[in-house]
């Protein structure tokens, strides 16, 4: 019965859905306030029943009701209640849910807060949305319905995917689709100023706090992904390019130029046509994305459960929603009109390398995303492209941006020159040339690479530590009066930018440092790495909810005194019988100490690997720091948002 | 007696005194580390063939682990890099290369972004060099500055 | 003008080939050994050990190579196909044994059915690295000359055995 309410709750959200995304749009061509009122309303009833749709799956995951298709192939009876929820979105169909139901989301919280917003955009903006959610409702009912039965109604569950029963499952897939869901927002509203043909300072403005929200989502859910499989997988990798991590970095990358490029447009009121361009690109690579991931075109350990089919209908969809709004931009672009004028060496000329240069970034990690497939239909071979290539190539890319992100926040608005420049940052070269020399000397090794990752991390870091002294310079008696002047915004981009500096340090200093071992341990035995030693104290037998497991003991010590102990894990999934490996982590700042159990071997042996990564959660806490830049830069914009939305309002009516 | 038992204790003691010393250092599950480090080199670099995209060093698919077996062989019989990598793409062609080689279809691929970049300088640099000849922006008169700050203040 | 243009081709274009792609297996590995020499080697026959099979035997023969085993469960679905093509004699089969215990493959064809002329056993699969086997079925088809004409990646189908094979293999016996 509730499988069956769900399914018609998403069938209701349908129709709300085509009146959503087609009366408003034609309500605000013609200037019909009913039709354009009807945005409202209709995304409120469309949150309301997709979030139906959405409890009713997760009731049959919870109630274990396996004569639900769905559910009998991603659960099992003794699957913990927590990954039985998170298996909701543990498949195609389930993930296909989570994804409207965080479009209605958005939706919805687009409809709350936009009063401020003229009534003609507003429709438009969520009619836009309305039709997006239209092509996925429709692909869920049409070729794949969660609620699909099963009849005769299966025994008990095939489980879900041992690799997915993990705390990252609860939290990595929400955090990501918030994001790349999340860029539909920056869409819309671009679509939305080209029908309209407003595109002004004005609407960078109302756009920009939706896409920071977007983007700050997708880096945790980028993150939270790297670190899942950092101690999820045994090895203690944690970026692969493989074809799934690609479609949600590709978004991440053009999503970083839309938030510089619409910070330049507001203030500025330049770059219109760019900043259009990259709004659409952005959600354009979620949707490139989700085809990608669910067509079966490409190979990968993400891929869901691939159909041609399926894949037909998403690619259709792609030619619609892509296609119309390049369509469209090509029609209304032209007539955008150009911005303030600027010199050639200004802050806005720096914004607008950063943005060539991930843009470039992106496109090449399609490229080569897509080279496969591409050569397989010229009919010249098979090849793979792989991180030998990826790391070759996006380093030398990502290098100039780097840099440039130390000189851009100091050069001035409109006009700015090299010397001045050089002048303000003679110190902050010195100390990261000068770092980037000689600590790794000091560390006993040094690269080229690891030379260049600490010279433009520490670079950033003096640059943003210059620019901070800059703009706090005066009298330390006015100096606290003088920070809480600064806006809370430039706060959150200065911790953004350290951000990324962390995150070049932690990759350099791990990629340049770390270390393994792989060694036959029978219980007593000692492994040394890096200065600590491993004790081997043997391995338990264990039982979990749905798995068996042998629970290994490491006594890790450094100069005769214990540090901690570590508990790797080699586990039987018993339903799916699939073995699976949980390390053994002691997580630190300065290195994590890595223990994973691979076979028992003759004699009571066990075949070890024992790694150590130096400042590999500099990783993580770098794109944490990148997160917390943008929620500052928000509530910065939030606050001023309320408070401003009366004057807009009355300053375009008196413009008009 | 006494000094039997006495004996027997001391015996006891230095015996489990050294059986803790005899607590061995973990052996390296290969013992060749030269040879090792070139295995572990190409394996990051090869493609596991039944796999899901996983390279051969972390899979645990027994073709891989075949692969990994005939690749340490090659190693420590003095094999370069170069040769066992050709040795695997005489039989399974350019796919099992995660690193895609340079040939004239793969052009594209390695100078494609390299390309893109000059492109998009040049772009660049043409479309400043172009605002640059745009006339100033024209400052606003006392009238219209009188207005903004009228509309401003209003709250 | 036109330049803005410039986003909706290079779109266009891309869906074009993501289009090709939907018909294609991007984990399909064509073999590189199509158009070169059968490699040699010189493996024991199931039936009998203490004999060898070796390529070098078939020459100036059109043969079908066939890698199975008694564990691979895609070869049970062109097992009564081979049975049946090798009962109408247009072509002579040859097996391998790959990664397999004698016993069980013994087992295999006793309960399947034998369409082998004779079975070489690679017990450690070298040999089917050499020949670029990545999983099994895989059926090569061998001219006179001892050269590879074409590989069947995955079972036989009818459709391929007629539409293919059997063409394939008249033209190279009439050679």
């Amino acid at each position: 019965m509730i499988p069956e309410i769900g399914h018609f709750a998403l069938i209701l959200a349908l129709l709300v859905a085509l009146i959503l995304g087609s009366f408003p749009i034609i309500g605000a061509a013609r200037g019909n306030a009913v039709w354009m009122g009807l945005a409202r309303p209709a995304a409120r009833v469309q949150f309301f029943l997709i979030a139906i749709a959405f409890l009713c799956l997760a009731y049959a995951f919870a109630s274990k009701d396996y004569s639900v298709s769905y559910v009998a192939a991603n659960s099992n009876s003794q699957l913990p209640l927590r990954f039985r929820i998170a298996a909701v979105w543990g498949g195609h169909e389930g993930s296909l849910l989570l994804w409207a139901m965080i479009l209605s989301i958005w939706t919805v919280a687009v409809s709350i807060f936009s009063k401020h917003l003229p009534d003609d955009m507003r429709a438009r903006i969520l009619g836009v949305m309305g039709l997006v959610s239209v092509g996925f409702l429709l692909f869920m009912l049409m070729v794949s319905n969660p609620f699909d039965r099963l009849i005769p109604a299966a025994m008990d569950g095939r489980d879900l995917n041992p690799l997915l029963q993990d705390p990252g499952m609860i939290f990595h897939p929400p955090m990501l689709y918030m994001g790349y869901v999340g860029f539909s927002v920056a869409f819309s509203f671009a679509i939305a100023a080209l029908l309209g043909g407003q595109l002004d300072s004005a609407w960078a403005r109302w756009s920009r706090p939706w896409t920071t929200m977007a983007w700050v989502f997708l880096t945790l859910g980028i993150m939270g992904g790297s670190n899942w499989a950092y101690y999820e997988l045994g090895w203690g990798g944690w970026w692969f390019w493989d074809a799934v991590e690609n479609a949600s970095f590709m978004p991440w990358l053009v999503g970083t130029a839309l938030i510089h490029s619409l910070a330049v447009t507001e203030k500025r009121g330049s770059f219109k046509a760019w900043t259009v361009l990259l709004a659409i690109g952005a959600f354009s690579l979620s949707l490139l994305g989700t085809f990608l991931v669910r067509s079966g075109v490409l190979t990968s350990v993400h891929a869901f459960a691939t159909d041609p089919r399926r894949g037909l209908f998403i690619l259709v969809f792609l030619v619609i929603v892509i296609g119309g709004s390049l369509a469209l931009f090509a029609w209304r672009a032209p007539t955008v009109g150009r911005g303030g004028k600027f010199g050639v060496v200004s802050r806005e000329s720096f914004l607008l390398a950063n943005n060539v240069l991930l843009a470039v970034a992106s496109m090449s990690v399609l490229l080569g995303t897509l080279y496969p497939l591409f050569l397989d239909a010229l009919g010249l071979g098979k090849i793979s492209v792989g991180p030998p290539y990826f790391d070759t190539v996006f380093v030398p890319l990502m290098t100039p941006a780097l840099f440039l992100m130390g000189v851009g926040p100091i050069a001035r608005w409109k006009n700015a020159t090299v010397p001045e420049l050089a002048l303000r940052l003679r110190w902050a070269f010195a100390v990261s040339v000068a770092t980037a020399l000689i600590l790794p000397l000091l560390l006993g090794h040094w690269t080229p690479m690891i030379g260049l990752g600490l010279f433009l991390a520490f670079w950033i870091f003096a640059a943003s530590a210059h620019l901070v002294r800059q703009r706090l310079s005066g009298d330390v008696a006015t100096l606290l009066s003088r920070a809480k002047a600064v806006p809370f915004a430039w706060w959150g981009m200065v911790i953004a930018h350290i951000g990324i500096a962390v995150f070049t340090l932690g990759v350099t200093v791990v990629k340049g440092f770390e270390s393994e071992i792989a060694v036959r341990m029978l219980p007593g035995d000692v492994a040394h790495l890096a200065g600590y030693e491993f004790k081997f104290e043997g391995v338990k037998d264990s039982v979990g909810p749905n798995y068996t497991a042998s629970r290994g003991q490491f006594r890790v010590s450094k100069n005769g005194e214990e540090r901690t102990m570590l508990f790797p894990e080699k586990r039987l999934y018993t339903v799916q019988n699939m073995p699976m490996t949980e390390a053994g982590i002691s997580p630190a700042l300065i290195n994590d100490l890595y223990t994973s159990l691979g076979e028992p071997l003759d004699g009571g042996a066990w075949s070890v690997h024992i790694y150590h990564k130096p400042m590999v959660e500099w990783i993580w806490a770098g794109a944490a720091l990148m997160a917390l830049g943008g929620l500052m830069a928000l509530s910065d914009r939030r606050y001023r948002l309320r408070r401003k939305k009366l004057t807009d309002q009355k300053i375009l009516k008196a413009t008009r | 007696m006494k000094l039997m038992l006495i004996v027997r204790v001391i015996l006891m003691i230095t015996f489990t005194q050294s059986f803790n010393a005899w607590a061995e250092e973990a052996r390296p599950l290969q013992t060749d580390v030269v040879t090792e480090a070139q295995v572990h080199r190409l394996s990051q670099e090869l493609r596991c063939l039944v796999c899901q995209n996983q390279t051969l060093a972390d899979s645990h698919a027994e073709l891989a682990q075949d692969l990994m077996q005939e690749i340490r062989e090659m190693a420590a019989k003095g094999m370069t890099d170069q040769a066992i990598i050709d040795y695997l793409v005489a039989r399974y062609g350019d796919f099992v290369r995660y690193r895609p080689p340079m040939k004239s279809s793969t052009y594209l691929l390695w100078l494609g972004p390299f390309v893109l970049l000059i492109f998009g300088a040049i772009g660049l640099v043409m479309m400043l060099r172009r605002r640059e000849q745009m006339p100033a922006d024209k400052p606003i008169s006392p009238t219209e500055a009188r207005k903004v700050r009228e509309l401003l203040n209003k709250e | 003008m036109k330049r803005f243009l410039l986003p909706l081709v290079i779109f266009l274009i891309m869906v074009g080939f993501l289009a090709v792609g939907l018909h294609l297996d991007p984990r399909e590995v064509p073999s590189p050994l199509v158009g070169k020499p059968a490699p040699s080697f010189s493996l024991p026959i199931l039936d009998d050990p203490k004999k060898t099979f070796s390529p070098q035997q078939m020459l100036g023969q059109v043969w079908l190579f066939n890698v199975w085993a008694s564990w691979c469960a895609a070869c049970r679905d062109e097992h009564p196909l081979l049975v049946a093509l090798s009962k109408a004699n247009i072509v002579p089969i040859y097996g391998m044994d790959y990664k397999d215990t004698n016993a069980d493959a013994q087992q295999w064809l006793l309960q399947g059915g034998n369409p082998y002329l004779a079975n070489a056993t690679d017990i450690d699969g070298r040999v089917g690295i050499n020949y670029g086997v990545y999983g099994v079925p895989e059926t090569y088809v061998i001219d006179k000359n001892g050269v590879i004409v074409y590989k069947q990646i995955g079972p036989i189908t009818l459709e391929v055995l007629t539409n293919k094979i059997l063409p394939l293999v008249k033209r190279l016996q009439a050679q």
